[in-house]
């Protein structure tokens, strides 16, 4: 079976709600030359949800109540047909990194009776401590303990996920921005695995040159990239923007997340990446939740996008 | 009357140099390059409707978050060249010169 390089998407509308990405992706040619042990350690049909950029305590406009709309996407998680095994929460769970702000986010998504996994957006680490903050409430305390900056992974069904955070130490000029102690960890985490185990990879800044002007990049992405090359199947999931880009590299498809509190402007379409300030009748157009499910091993993660509308 | 003039060439007051104002608004330090005189209080009040921060490159000032509306100042006692941006959104750069008039 000769390798498949190039990528596709398809994609189906349906009135109203969302859209359905099939991403390709996967090592089909490992699990046939190994079935045995490939079926031992086979992903079994699951899946969850991405929610993201909630920024609770944000209360301008276009939404003069973030916490409402919060309440009304996690509304949406509990009401899914198929129930998710957990929620990522890509970060900006609060927009100053108040302690009631965070206390209030986790009151909310407790409404929807899933574990939760977080990651830091740069509106989580502006405490005092620089992060120490939401490290202390979601790494020390979160379902998987996190290390260094609160870097994580886990594995579900068997698919790999990880956790990065880029959102810390950012130099001026700079952009999101990883590490070496983190990359070093990645390296280690990865070692060992089957190339066609998939992959998740959550973390809040886009990991590619999305549009730097506005900061919208990691710097350091590539070599984290690198390290991801050998798998068959990555799927990157990030926040930061508060739209929904799709891209596809090789067998990396990456998507970003609309906001549950407020839209940006497309790249470029502003004089700046602030609030998009849109009539309230057209709000809940653009914030949303994602959806995403394992069908099969050897098979692209489904992607469902889904507004609040 | 002499000793008077003396007392009073001997000790000169010199007005301290005008504060200067730095508005930030739309993810931008709206006087991104200024030079000022060492003495100067320098105050950024943020005009956006997103908080910023203003971080020096050398840690020398770091303010707190600041909301719509909220101001930082920093006097600037020696000469040099300061570099500072917004620990959130660091593509938000700006420089203060300090040097003697």
């Amino acid at each position: 079976m000769a390798p498949n390089r190039r990528r596709f998407l398809e994609c189906m509308g349906w009135a109203g709600t969302g859209l359905v990405w099939s991403v390709s992706g996967g090592v089909a040619s490992s699990t046939l030359l190994a079935p045995a042990t490939a079926a031992a350690k086979a992903a079994t049909p699951f899946s969850f949800v991405q929610v993201s950029d909630s920024h609770i305590g944000f209360a301008k406009d276009p939404n003069p109540d973030a916490r409402a709309t919060f309440r009304e996407a996690v509304a949406r998680i509990r009401a899914l047909p198929q129930r998710p095994a957990f929620i990522l929460h890509t970060g900006d769970v609060s927009h100053f990194s108040k302690p009631q702000e965070f206390d209030d986010a986790d009151q909310i998504l407790k409404e929807a009776g899933l574990p939760v996994f977080h990651v830091p957006g740069e509106h989580d680490v502006l405490d005092e401590g620089g992060g120490k903050a939401f490290l202390d409430r979601y790494g020390k305390d979160g379902p998987v303990p996190a290390q260094g900056d609160g870097w994580y992974s886990f594995d579900h069904s068997g698919v790999h996920f990880v956790g990065l955070v880029n959102v810390h130490d950012l130099k001026g000029g700079g952009q999101g921005h990883l590490g070496e102690a983190q990359l070093a960890w990645l390296r280690d985490d990865l070692a060992g695995r089957r190339s066609s185990t998939p992959i998740v990879v959550f973390t809040h800044i886009p990991m590619w040159a999305l549009y730097p002007d506005w900061g919208w990049g990691t710097d350091d992405a590539a070599q984290a990239l690198g390290l991801l090359a050998r798998f068959g199947s990555v799927t990157v999931l990030n926040g930061h923007i508060h739209q929904v880009i799709h891209k596809v590299e090789g067998h990396v498809a990456f998507h970003t997340a609309r906001s549950t509190a407020f839209p940006q402007p497309p790249p470029g379409g502003a004089a700046s990446p602030g609030p998009l300030k849109v009539p309230a009748g057209q709000l809940h157009d653009m914030l949303g939740v994602r959806t995403l499910s394992l069908v099969r091993s050897n098979q692209p993660l489904a992607v469902v996008d889904a507004t609040l509308a | 009357m002499l000793a008077a003039c003396l007392t009073f060439t001997a000790a000169p007051v010199m007005a301290a140099p005008a504060p200067v104002t730095v508005k930030i608004s739309n993810f931008t330090f709206a006087a991104p390059a200024i030079t000022v005189a060492p003495g100067t209080t320098v105050t950024w009040i943020n005009d956006d409707d997103i908080p910023h921060t203003v971080v020096a490159d050398d840690k020398a000032f770091r303010s707190k978050v600041l909301d719509t509306g909220d101001r930082f100042a920093f006097t600037f006692t020696t000469a040099g060249r300061y570099g500072y941006f917004c620990s959130i959104h660091p593509h938000m750069t700006g420089v203060v010169v300090v040097k003697a008039p």
